[in-house]
């Protein structure tokens, strides 16, 4: 019973503080600042040369970032080969 | 795992190669298109499964090792951090092939224009070394799992007689 209350009164506040950060959200399609987005549009394509804009923020701004999904996937394949590895050796 | 039968062995020989060949279109004109490294290897090691499971391991083993891949993936990885620490007299990951005349170095007009290849500087680079990666991670974790389910059918070297 003492759960089942600390879990109402748990819902109740996340539910809340949900319901009260949704009414700060700028209206659907219509973002609240555009600085960023207008300087990729007029730059990207001078400075990266290259078309695709998409492709110069994920390699060329971003490409940290990508390195990281890059060495996400090498871990990955080195997991999956130490799960997968022959048995019988020990 | 046994092949499949004449029928699906027959289409697989007819159109895998399309499916080999549009994801190095997609790894290739990742500056250019939608899609890029990460895609364009994923199609391409679609492929691979494509071939294990229409021909069997025992072909595979005979068509590809895994140390191919396995050079693959480290050598694609090492080739994208030395893009991004090749621009490091300016910073970390700086486009310095870009508008620079030579590789990859064509300069882009603005707006829209029917594109070039050579063009984006790094980014082309760091596409084909990621599609390098990825095609070589996803085709390793494939044959893993395929000699982890089928441990009578191994694949690449022996790993017996160390550490016992």
């Amino acid at each position: 019973m003492k759960a089942r209350i600390f879990f109402l009164i748990s819902i109740l506040l996340v539910g809340g503080l949900l319901w009260t950060g949704l009414q700060a959200v700028h209206p659907f399609g219509i973002p609240g600042e555009t600085p960023m987005d207008d300087y990729f549009i007029a730059n990207a394509q001078g400075e990266a040369a290259a078309n695709n804009v998409v492709t110069s923020i994920v390699f060329d701004y971003r490409g940290f970032d990508t390195l990281g999904e890059g060495a996400v996937l090498f871990t990955a394949v080195i997991s999956v080969a130490a799960l997968f590895r022959k048995r019988g050796h020990n | 795992m046994n092949p499949l039968s004449v029928v699906a062995r027959t289409v697989c020989n007819l159109f895998a190669w399309f499916l080999a060949v549009f994801g190095i279109y997609v790894i290739i004109h990742g500056h250019l298109t939608p899609g890029g490294g990460f895609q364009g290897g994923a199609v391409v090691a679609t492929f691979m499964a494509f071939l294990l499971v229409a021909h069997g391991g025992k072909k595979m083993q005979s068509w590809v090792k895994k140390d191919i891949f396995t050079l693959m993936e480290c050598g694609g990885l090492t080739l994208f951090i030395t893009a991004g620490l090749l621009g490091m007299s300016n910073t970390f990951f700086f486009n310095f092939l870009a508008k620079a005349g030579g590789l990859f170095g064509s300069v882009v007009p603005m707006g829209p224009n029917p594109g070039a290849l050579n063009t984006s500087g790094t980014i082309a680079l760091m596409n084909l070394s990621v599609g390098l990666e990825v095609v070589g991670g996803l085709s390793m974790i494939l044959l893993y799992m395929f000699s982890g389910a089928h441990p009578e059918e191994s694949f690449g070297r022996e790993e017996a007689g160390h550490d016992r």
